[in-house]
């Protein structure tokens, strides 16, 4: 079946979608989207973690079908979206997948990440070193800028909470919560 | 397989009519995960997103009607002071991803003793409201909804269009036991209602049974026990020993396994505990109330 949906604001076509396929498998293997992970394929570990309708689920656990003329963000588009929602312009002029494909966490400086267009999130996470292997990376990423969103003044128990669908098994935790607590001052304080 | 997209409750019970094998999809944290790993091709799927019906709740005199996709985000953001049992296991379900997604009706659909909301529902009182396009609407009492392990009193025709639940007139709790917080399958789970109006109390045991059941004899003694003590006039402390009795009468009207979870007799013991503590959190918090009212007049 063919689906059509909205992806980082730019509307999608995926064809030859198979009707028991998830939405991570359509953003990784149709649309070439990477970002989102896949692991456990059945919600315990938030790695596909996007926003679907503006609210965080779990891609793997959508079915292809049920996409149909709604909205995604997705990892890759999270700057964007981050950039747009901070401007408060209305109109989003998306991110077309061939930048989203080619989107990396490079810029001028490979190390701090200057200048690659991050959202506060993202580079937040690379200044508190809440990076390791990566993988959990994503999902975390589209976790915590949603709760930041909702909740821009959050205590440790929310951020907890708000996180408590990704699991990451380098860090301890301790990174990401330095991150998301740097990320929730930074935007309080308009920087 | 094909996937059948109805755009609201009419076409879904026509879809549902036609085709009696096809198997509802809502949230899909049941279903997908036995499509991933292909525990599970049905030959048809049936969507139940664009039926905005089923997301609405509705608070009236003496019950909610909670659509069946209506998100646990929802319960626990909204109807805290209707349902709190409900509200209290919707925040015990996964985690934050799976709860914007999941609803009741997918748990009542899937019927596994594991469910989270299922304890709550017993101890509430509730009526699982379901259609088919045939013979229109009827009402399950909960009690006989659960018919075995992932069996429910649902016929192939049918939906599940909401559940109707008590509105709370007295304190609610919900207990669960795993390993960690978040993302827990529950080992056992209980939740405990008290009814002052009835002067009742309803008992719900989660994952301790084939199916969630109550524990209706511990019921009967507590209600009896409480009667003849005055407790619910003279608001005393319940007696250790009535609240030893009724936590062994819960753990009795188990029926527990072995399993990757936890033993058979770590689940007796466990909702044992849980049947005292939730006893005590309930009755500490109508015995506030109760001050509250007497210091008032």
């Amino acid at each position: 079946m063919r689906v059509n949906f909205t992806v980082n604001g730019r509307p999608q076509e995926a064809d030859d979608v198979w009707e028991g396929e998830s939405l991570l498998y359509v953003l990784r293997e149709r649309l070439g989207l990477p970002g989102s992970k896949n692991a456990c394929e059945q919600g315990e570990c938030g790695s596909c973690t996007v926003r679907l309708d503006g609210v965080p689920v779990c891609s793997c656990l959508v079915a292809a079908g049920q996409v149909e003329g709604r909205d995604v963000v997705t990892v890759e588009g999270l700057a964007d979206y981050a950039r747009q929602r901070s401007s408060g312009t209305g109109a989003r002029g998306g991110t077309s997948l061939d930048e989203a494909k080619g989107w990396q966490a490079k810029g001028a400086d490979s190390q701090t990440g200057e200048g690659a267009g991050l959202s506060p999130v993202q580079q937040a996470f690379i200044d508190a070193g809440a990076v390791q292997c990566g993988f959990c990376t994503p999902g975390l990423l589209v976790a915590a800028d949603e709760m930041l969103e909702r909740n821009p003044n959050p205590t440790d128990a929310d951020i907890r909470e708000a996180l408590s669908g990704n699991l990451c098994r380098c860090t301890g935790y301790e990174k990401i919560m330095d991150a998301v607590r740097l990320a929730a001052a930074r935007q309080s304080e308009g920087v | 397989m094909d996937f059948l997209r109805p755009a609201s409750w009419e076409e879904a019970l026509a879809a549902k009519a036609e085709h009696p094998t096809a198997v509802p999809i809502a949230g899909g944290t049941d279903v997908m995960v036995e499509i991933n790993f292909d525990h599970r091709r049905p030959e048809y799927l049936l969507d139940l997103n664009r039926v905005g019906d089923l997301y609405e709740w509705e608070v009236g005199e003496d019950a909610v009607r909670l659509g069946a996709s209506v998100p646990y985000t929802a319960i626990m953001e909204n109807l805290r002071a209707e349902l709190p049992g409900l509200a209290l296991a919707s925040h015990t379900v996964a985690s934050p991803q799976i709860r914007n997604r999941g609803g009741v009706g997918g748990n009542l659909g899937t019927a596994s003793p594991a469910g989270d909301a299922h304890p709550a529902l017993l101890a509430a009182g509730a009526e699982v409201e379901v259609a088919s396009a045939a013979r229109g609407t009827r009402l399950i009492p909960i009690d006989a909804f659960y018919t075995g392990v992932k069996r429910n009193a649902l016929q192939p025709d049918e939906l599940i269009r909401a559940v109707r639940v008590k509105k709370a007139d007295g304190p609610q709790q919900y207990s669960k036991v795993g390993t960690r917080n978040a993302m827990v399958i529950a080992v056992c789970a209980f939740g405990l209602a008290l009814h002052p109006r009835t002067r009742t109390v309803r008992t719900g045991i989660g994952s301790a049974a084939p199916t969630p059941v109550r524990a209706k004899t511990a019921e009967e003694f507590l209600n009896a026990a409480l009667e003849e003590g005055g407790f619910w006039d003279n608001g005393k402390i319940i007696t250790p020993s009535v609240a030893k009795r009724f936590a062994d009468l819960c753990s009795a009207a188990c029926n527990p396994i072995d399993d990757v979870r936890g033993t058979a007799s770590y689940r007796r013991h466990a909702v044992g505990v849980m049947a005292r503590r939730t006893l005590t959190w309930t009755w500490e918090s109508y015995r506030g109330a109760r001050r509250a009212t007497e210091g008032a007049a």
